[in-house]
């Protein structure tokens, strides 16, 4: 066997790791460029503000993006304070034992269920049993159940990094539990737990699977949350796997990765602003 | 008086992803499970005749077929994230960091569709053209859920990583390691079970993958025999066929998604067991 000295394995090594890692954020960069080059031409005022016409072949995708929205804002409404409630619950009223314990396995297991399982349970339980049927209602319940653990733990990451002294000063001051976790410690651990959030908000625009299930696929713009609606990402999804339209696929394409990357950025920014504050 | 009613909310709150996740167990079986007992447990798990609507309810296809896409994304990705994992953390200097972390974890923000679609207009093209086959494949589904896999196998890699003790890696230099040598020898061992359970989390999230696979892998309902045959996995079937699906039709497709629970909980608390003894 041919022995390779340890410096030049070294060197090989680097220059491998390195490439890897090179080829890694290639394939990101080409992706979003190559849905930007083919995508961003498609898109002007008309595309976003008409709604849909002929199954997506023409008009635009204004009636997508409000049930986008909509589906969006009753997940956050369920997901927000059941979150945030068990965050503070786990960092200020219990001690590590075993209630802990169950609530950790449940928060980690259901954030290893995969959308398509969740798709099933709302299926069953909200479009079934309770008989909503498709609709944004529908589709928001079971998109929360998918927000709940990034939402818990990015929370309880943050109100643990709010320092003790900043609770005793306002005990000492006399000032109740509830109001010291209220206006000293959740309003320092804001960017922190928004940063959650705006995370939670990026994996449901990308979100498909969950909700075709749930939320139906119905191309009519939605005039209430007992309806059926389409989101951006199901449409995108129906436009290119159907062939509808390409350019329209390309053009959804482009708002869904334009709108991944803003909300991204923003919640990275959040964070920095965040740790800086505490340290 | 007050201070006592939060508490007793902010307890029942606690219990919501706990309650969550029994509903889902719940309801998932008690929807499924009546037909496994109809069809008989061989004959759902060990037939690959799936004809629901003609009373064959056998998986064996989709369930090997789900285990070979995440076999092969493993074997593409680990490699690559692993890589990716040991450059950020040791060879990386601290501001690129900063920079270079978010951005590998910014693939994991790119939706599951754009992923398959890509995967259709770029990959599935270049396998028919020089590998043969239909292009649609085995192939195609394990490459792209290999890059799809790479940001949770790298970001949790490179915790596990920069959580072993400086003062292993200084000795291993002091004795005249190379620093690739302290890697390799020291440094990748002492964060082997922060890196398996980063890998079994990748794994969970393959084989639970769905949009991305339906729209790669061909959905042909056969027991693969080659890396370019078109497959169908337990995901791609539940998300073809529930739009249509009625009667034991769709209770079959609730017990696919039993079969796919179980292995996913079973991953996720082997996951979990793993970090806990750490």
């Amino acid at each position: 066997m041919m022995h390779i000295n340890p410096t030049l394995s070294q060197k090989i090594m680097k220059v491998l790791l390195w490439g890897l890692t090179g080829l890694t954020i290639g394939i990101l960069f080409f992706i979003i460029f190559f849905i930007f080059f083919n995508g961003l031409p498609q898109i002007s005022w008309t595309f976003l503000s008409s709604n849909p016409v002929d199954m997506g072949r023409s008009g635009g995708i204004w009636a997508t993006i409000v049930s986008t929205v909509y589906l969006i804002g009753i997940a956050l409404f369920f997901a927000t304070p059941l979150g945030l409630g068990t965050a503070i619950f786990l960092t200020e009223y219990t001690r590590e034992g075993l209630i802990t314990k169950i609530i950790r396995f449940g928060t980690e297991s259901l954030a290893g269920i995969p959308s398509i399982i969740l798709g099933l349970f709302g299926f069953a339980i909200f479009v079934m049993a309770f008989g909503w049927g498709w609709s944004l209602l529908s589709g928001g319940l079971t998109l929360s159940t998918m927000l709940l653990p990034t939402i818990i733990r990015t929370s309880e990451e943050s109100i643990l990094a709010v320092p003790r002294e900043y609770r005793e000063v306002a005990f000492s001051l006399g000032v109740g539990k509830w109001k010291t976790i209220t206006r000293v410690v959740l309003p320092s651990a804001l960017p922190g737990i928004m940063t959650g959030i705006v995370l939670s908000i990026a994996r449901s625009v990308g979100e498909t699977a969950v909700i075709i299930f749930t939320a139906g696929s119905s191309l009519r713009f939605p005039e209430s949350i007992f309806e059926s609606g389409r989101t951006l990402a199901v449409h995108f999804y129906i436009l290119a796997r159907e062939g509808i339209s390409m350019s329209m696929a390309y053009g959804t394409a482009a708002i869904l990765v334009l709108l991944i990357l803003i909300i991204n950025i923003s919640a990275y920014l959040l964070m920095r602003m965040f740790m800086k504050k505490f340290s | 008086m007050k201070e006592k009613v939060i508490e007793k909310i902010l307890t029942l709150l606690a219990f919501s992803a706990i309650s969550i996740l029994l509903l889902i167990t719940a309801f998932i079986f008690k929807e499924g499970f009546p037909l496994i007992l109809k069809a008989g447990i061989n004959d759902f798990l060990f037939s690959a005749k799936w004809a629901p609507t003609k009373g064959h309810f056998g998986i064996l296809s989709m369930v090997i077929s789900s285990l070979a896409v995440t076999f092969g994304s493993i074997v593409m990705g680990v490699p690559l994230a692993l890589a990716c994992a040991i450059t950020l953390a040791e060879f990386c200097p601290p501001r690129l960091l900063v920079f270079l972390k978010p951005t590998i974890e910014l693939l994991a923000g790119i939706p599951s569709v754009v992923f398959g679609f890509l995967g259709v207009i770029l990959l599935v093209p270049l396998i028919r053209e020089y590998l043969g086959g239909p292009g649609l494949s085995l192939l195609a589904a394990s490459i792209i859920l290999a890059i799809m896999i790479l940001p949770t196998i790298t970001s949790i890699s490179i915790d596990a990583i920069q959580a072993v003790p400086l003062l292993y890696k200084e000795g291993a230099l002091a004795m005249g390691a190379t620093h690739w040598q302290a890697i390799r020898l020291v440094i990748l061992p002492a964060a082997r079970s922060g890196v398996v359970t980063a890998i079994i989390l990748g794994m969970a999230r393959a084989i639970g993958e769905t949009m991305a696979v339906i729209m790669v892998a061909g959905n042909a309902l056969k027991i693969p025999v080659s890396i370019l045959d078109p497959v169908r996995t337990l995901t791609s079937t539940i998300a073809l066929e529930m739009g249509y699906s009625a009667g034991d039709h769709r209770t079959a497709l609730f017990a696919a998604g039993i079969i796919l629970f179980i292995f996913i909980m079973g991953l996720n608390i082997l996951a979990n067991a793993l970090m806990r003894k750490k």
